[in-house]
């Protein structure tokens, strides 16, 4: 598909308005793949003036600096503000929580300020804009959806609303957990969790969380993280549930309901 | 004039002790490393009014909230009535307030009253809460022991405390009835709860009702003196502490960690040597006001108390290790061992067990322990930095944050990784993600239709 460089714009002379920040989920996990072109289909579709950074793209050092690792995400954080400040990016847009919480609140102290969207209120912003247009009757209207909400964005950024109101925009019934918003449990990916074993306990996070979400009876169960929709779709699938439930990005959810 | 020496002796002792303690406390708290909590002050009083006076977080459980600010506002209120209580003892007087404030007087006591009962109904609410109805958070091992017992002595306490209250009103305007000495001098009437004690004291002969009186009235003022004194050992200390833990909350959203200036100088001049200080010029001098009784700390995250900032210490001093964090770990409802209530009661045990060694070395001595001789390394582990604990606690305690410079300890100071971490790293490092892809790879999506 055609997505555009920061390089390529560059030696054009160009400058976008928003950098899409992929993230390394979004970059190499196959199914994060699908939800990074999923949003990115949806940039194109509107007409957001946009580019990658593409292979000049770093890991943030998320999970380095959480694991407690301070000098790798140092490195990280350097290269990557070098890199941004030069390209002279004002504005990003991303798709990982986690990459939305370093640029938010980490990268300011080391010199990296940019406004930073996460891709949920983004996509509601282009909603409520008359941007996106979505099909009459399109293909989750009344389906049962539950959101589960990302730690990084619920708790540690406060951003509860934005993603409900784009999955109202569907017309689906949207369907609480028993723990939600500010009391939502975690699907056990944060603090470097998703790279190592769980620790000896009764059951998995990502179990416990998917039961929460299954109760809901929900058809489709909502993300707005790469990291829980992996554990999410691993938790739906040692329930053996897969067949009747879908765990799906806020992305992939609009990108199939464009007109 | 014997009672009024023996009430000054005893009253001045207990404020001599309780003010030793939370010196004492005080040095505990200063022994962290400095940090600045004093930014946005009018934010900062927003907080204590809201979070503090208001208890806003507590109504995320509306009933139970309703029921603990009842406790607390009887307990703040209440207090008023031991200002008379204490004057009274100082000066030998009974009920000084009685003939100034006149009818305002019997509408004050009878307001007190309505809160001591509610108090004591509530505590006796709790008192089942915690021993009969097996909440989760409450039978958890993290209060096997001394936690327990401490729970239920406060409990028990104030409602001891309520009961004596009520109890020394009640034979009070009984003997006020019979004009007794200077009961009859001050005649409030009876008020609104306690002369329901009346058919139960009313059969006692005149001398009697009077030695209840001045029990009820000598173990209320001595026990709350007594309660004074046993906060700076329990739990309880929260009833102080909440207030200078919502003015110093931390400000910046919970997603935020706490940067490493000393790391991110070490990257800096690493890349830009022409940035690095000259040869000599000395970087790592402490920074100035460091407490004296700690031993000098420049290390890479927290392995004692010492290198933990005072705000974390004095989170430790001010969790009432009520759980509702522990309540809400993904980490500890999947059964892992992670519970960060015991993170706040470990670093406290710690904190008092190095407080100890200054009260008898003068400064700290060496114990060959650390906070890790509490804190296992599997709990640190297990956290997924998810801000659910921090969010929950009432009284704006970060265990998050101790888990996290705990974390860069074991990772920068004892290279003390699991092996799917050190994998981690060394990906992150040498292929910028944190799997084993090539960089060259990252921009792939884009081809795949």
């Amino acid at each position: 598909m055609q997505v555009p460089t920061m390089a390529e714009l560059t030696a054009k002379g160009e400058v976008p308005d928003i950098l899409f920040w992929v993230g390394c989920s979004g970059s190499y996990d196959q199914r994060a793949q699908k939800i990074t072109r999923a949003f990115a289909s949806i940039l194109n579709k509107v007409g957001v003036k946009y580019a990658i950074l593409g292979k000049e793209e770093l890991c943030t050092g998320d999970p380095a600096r959480r694991a407690g690792n301070e000098f790798i995400f140092q490195m990280m954080a350097y290269q990557n503000v070098q890199v941004l400040n030069n390209y002279g990016i004002k504005k990003i847009v991303t798709a990982c929580p986690h990459c939305f919480n370093i640029f938010q609140n980490e990268y300011p102290e080391l010199g990296g300020h940019y406004e930073v969207i996460h891709h949920t209120v983004f996509l509601q912003q282009l909603i409520d804009e008359g941007k996106i247009i979505l099909k009459e009757g399109g293909p989750f209207k009344g389906k049962r959806i539950t959101y589960h909400d990302s730690c990084y964005l619920g708790r540690a950024n406060h951003i509860y609303e934005a993603p409900r109101k784009v999955l109202e925009a569907l017309d689906s019934e949207l369907v609480e957990m028993k723990r939600c918003r500010s009391k939502g449990l975690c699907c056990g990916a944060g603090g470097a969790q998703m790279f190592k074993e769980e620790e000896k306990g009764t059951t998995r996070v990502n179990f416990e969380r998917s039961g929460e979400a299954l109760e809901t009876g929900a058809a489709i169960v909502a993300a707005a993280c790469p990291f829980c929709n992996t554990m999410l779709t691993d938790g739906v699938k040692h329930a053996e549930k897969e067949d009747s439930v879908k765990v799906m990005d806020i992305a992939e959810l609009i990108a199939a309901s464009m007109s | 004039m014997v009672q009024q020496i023996v009430f000054i002796l005893i009253a001045a002792t207990a404020i001599w002790l309780f003010t030793r303690n939370a010196i004492r406390i005080r040095r505990n708290i200063l022994l962290g490393k400095d940090e600045a909590y004093n930014d946005q002050p009018g934010l900062r009083w927003k907080n204590v009014l809201l979070l503090a006076f208001g208890q806003k977080k507590m109504f995320r459980n509306p009933l139970v909230a309703l029921m603990h600010f009842v406790i607390y506002a009887g307990f703040i209120i209440i207090n008023l009535e031991v200002l008379e209580i204490g004057l009274d003892g100082i000066f030998g007087t009974h009920r000084l307030f009685a003939g100034p404030l006149g009818a305002l007087y019997g509408w004050l006591i009878n307001a007190f009253e309505l809160l001591a009962v509610g108090v004591l109904t509530f505590c006796i609410v709790f008192l089942c809460r915690r021993n009969i109805l097996k909440l989760r958070r409450f039978i958890s091992h993290d209060l096997d022991g001394w936690p327990r017992s401490d729970a239920n002595y406060i409990l028990v306490t104030e409602i001891l405390l309520m009961t004596l209250f009520l109890t020394m009103n009640a034979s009070d305007t009984l003997l006020q009835a019979r004009g007794y000495g200077h009961y009859g001098e001050h005649l409030t009437g009876d008020f609104v709860f306690s002369r329901l004690l009346h058919p139960l004291l009313s059969g006692l002969s005149t001398g009697a009702l009077i030695s209840v009186e001045r029990t009820c009235w000598w173990l209320h003022i001595v026990g709350i003196l007594a309660f004074l004194n046993y906060l700076p050992y329990s739990k309880h200390l929260h009833i102080l502490l909440a207030f200078p833990n919502a003015y110093y909350s931390r400000l910046a959203p919970e997603g935020k960690l706490k940067n490493m200036p000393a790391v991110q100088n070490e990257v800096l001049y690493a890349m830009e040597p022409d940035k690095a200080p000259a040869a000599g010029t000395d970087t790592a001098s402490p920074p100035p006001g460091a407490a004296s009784a700690a031993p000098p700390t420049d290390r890479f995250g927290a392995k004692d108390v010492f290198d933990l900032s005072w705000r974390n210490l004095l989170d430790a001093y001010s969790c009432t290790e009520c759980g509702r964090c522990t309540a809400a770990c993904p980490a500890n409802l999947t059964g892992k061992v992670l519970s960060p209530r015991k993170i706040m009661m470990s670093t406290r045990d710690r904190l008092e067990e190095v407080g100890r060694n200054i009260n008898v070395n003068g400064a700290f001595k060496d114990d060959g322990k650390n906070l890790l001789s509490y804190i296992s390394v599997e709990e640190l582990r297990a956290c997924t930095t998810c801000n659910a604990c921090v969010e929950e606690c009432p009284v704006s305690i970060s265990p998050l944050e101790i888990i996290v410079e705990m974390r860069r300890a074991l990772i920068m100071e004892d290279s003390n990784a699991p092996q799917e971490w050190n994998a981690l790293f060394g990906n992150v490092e040498n292929n910028f993600a944190p799997w084993k892809f090539s960089p060259d790879d990252r921009d792939k999506w884009t081809a795949e239709a």
